[in-house]
């Protein structure tokens, strides 16, 4: 049922998709006129002399956000195979995800109630 | 090698990757139009006959325009974005379902590029790696702009992509697969998923809106502070691979929620109309079609009528709300389950 011919469709169709990109960021290179100049290639400021670069640094919260996404994303992925076998695993099954579940509601809980995602 | 098998699957991939460029191009001419018409304007009609040349228009504009990479950028990076952008929004059709087996000389062959029994993990994988592209371009940008579109963006995708997860899951309960191909089949007529996971539809759908960037939470490259978020630097056809990766999104997460909660292409009274398999694979095809234009116009409709979300409002109804929402309609089906099956 999963065997490496399921994938050869997936690799065909990468080779498509990257095939169209790569031609059409060609053509355009090729098609488009180039006329450079210094104002011309500095970065965008509303119209105002930029100043500075964008390699500053930036709110914390983004990074939390980052860290909280991984715990609970690995969390989720572990209930798809429970769910898969959902009936298979039977009353069990389910009261043992009910215990997972709850210290996964505890974590959030946590989380909110420390403040990390407010946004002020 | 050359079977019949690889042929066909050969010639659907390339068939549906031409519907999707056509559709992601109509897609913005349906866009202008739809909103011309909830705001009482004409919207564009000078190309061609009610302007339907438009995108074509467009298409040969973006070809032709100037490449601008400001000095300061990553050059490498400012060009590998919108080009990941775009590869990664053409690889997640692969494991649509468009429609049930056709039968050519004796052949049974399927109109789904490929079913893997993991399907939706791949949806996921494949949609978490255009965060990438849009990450990427837009920090290697090197632009204030650009670098708060990105990271607004990946936040906020990375935020609802949980309760994405979350509500797929109390799905995958019901269903017992991870295969769309299967999860189709079990629709069979008018047992569609809707009206078993109302509430895991409702969270799903919210989450699409976020994941695909579309009002109202198009906060990445909300014009008034941001002038045009992770691709303002951007211009001529790396600018139109961010824009068109946006359609093709929308069109693949259409056609997700149709294949997920609306029967894919299952409709009514398939099987009793007495007409071949063959007819009935292919009246599929449209109802399928028919489901996602409904919800590409659903997701114009949105953007013309609802305000666009504060940040914080943003980041709290996808942690606060759906995340909880979620995993209470996890545990409800789990019991609504259990209750039927004694």
């Amino acid at each position: 049922m999963n065997s490496l011919n399921d994938y050869l469709p997936i690799g065909i169709q990468l080779i498509v998709a990257l095939g169209f990109v790569v031609t059409t960021m060609v053509a355009t290179a090729l098609l488009g006129p180039k006329r450079k100049s210094k104002k011309k290639d500095e970065i965008f400021e509303c119209g105002i002399e930029s100043t500075g670069n964008a390699r500053v640094p930036f709110s914390i919260k983004y990074f939390l956000v980052a860290i909280l996404f991984v715990l609970f994303d690995v969390e989720v992925i572990f209930m798809y195979p429970w769910a898969v076998n959902f009936r298979e695993l039977g009353l069990q099954g389910f009261l043992e995800m009910l215990v997972f579940i709850a210290f996964l509601l505890a974590g959030l809980i946590y989380i909110i109630k420390k403040g990390a995602l407010k946004w002020e | 090698m050359f079977t019949p098998d690889l042929i066909f699957k050969v010639i659907l991939i390339l068939s549906i990757f031409v519907i999707t460029l056509v559709i992601a191009m109509y897609s913005t001419y349906g866009e202008r139009k739809v909103a011309a018409f909830m705001q009482d304007r004409l919207g564009p009609n000078r190309a061609g006959i009610f302007g339907i040349l438009q995108p074509l228009a467009d298409g040969v504009k973006m070809f032709m325009k100037e490449e601008l990479i400001p000095d300061i950028s990553n050059k490498v990076l400012f060009i590998l974005g919108p080009c990941l952008a775009m590869t990664t929004a053409l690889m997640t059709s692969a494991i649509i379902p468009w429609g049930s087996n056709i039968n050519i000389a004796g052949t049974d062959f399927s109109l789904q590029v490929t079913d893997l029994n993991i399907g939706v993990l791949y949806v996921f994988a494949v949609t978490s790696i255009g965060v990438y592209g849009i990450m990427i371009g837009g920090w290697a940008s090197n632009n204030k702009y650009s670098l708060l579109g990105a990271l607004r963006a990946s936040s906020q995708m990375i935020s609802y992509e949980i309760a994405m997860g979350l509500a797929i899951i109390a799905l995958i309960m019901s269903t017992g697969t991870l295969s769309l191909k299967e999860i189709s089949a079990a629709q069979a007529g008018f047992h569609w998923n809707i009206f078993v996971q109302p509430l895991g539809f409702l969270i799903f759908i919210i989450c699409s809106f976020a994941e695909t960037n579309r009002a109202p939470f198009d906060l990445p490259e909300c014009e008034t502070e941001l002038v045009g978020g992770y691709h303002t630097e951007y211009s001529s056809m790396k600018l139109g691979f961010y824009l068109f990766a946006e359609y093709i999104n929308m069109f693949i997460a259409s056609a997700v929620i149709s294949t997920l909660y609306f029967g894919g292409y299952n409709f009514p009274f398939m099987n009793s109309i007495g007409l071949s398999s063959n007819a009935v694979a292919i009246l599929g095809v449209v109802f399928l079609f028919a489901k996602i234009f409904f919800f590409i116009f659903f997701f114009m409709w949105v953007r013309w009528t609802i305000p666009r979300f504060r940040y914080d409002q943003l980041m709290r109804l996808g942690w606060t709300v759906l995340i909880p929402l979620a995993i209470f309609n996890i545990l409800l089906t789990g019991a609504i389950i259990f209750a039927t099956n004694n």
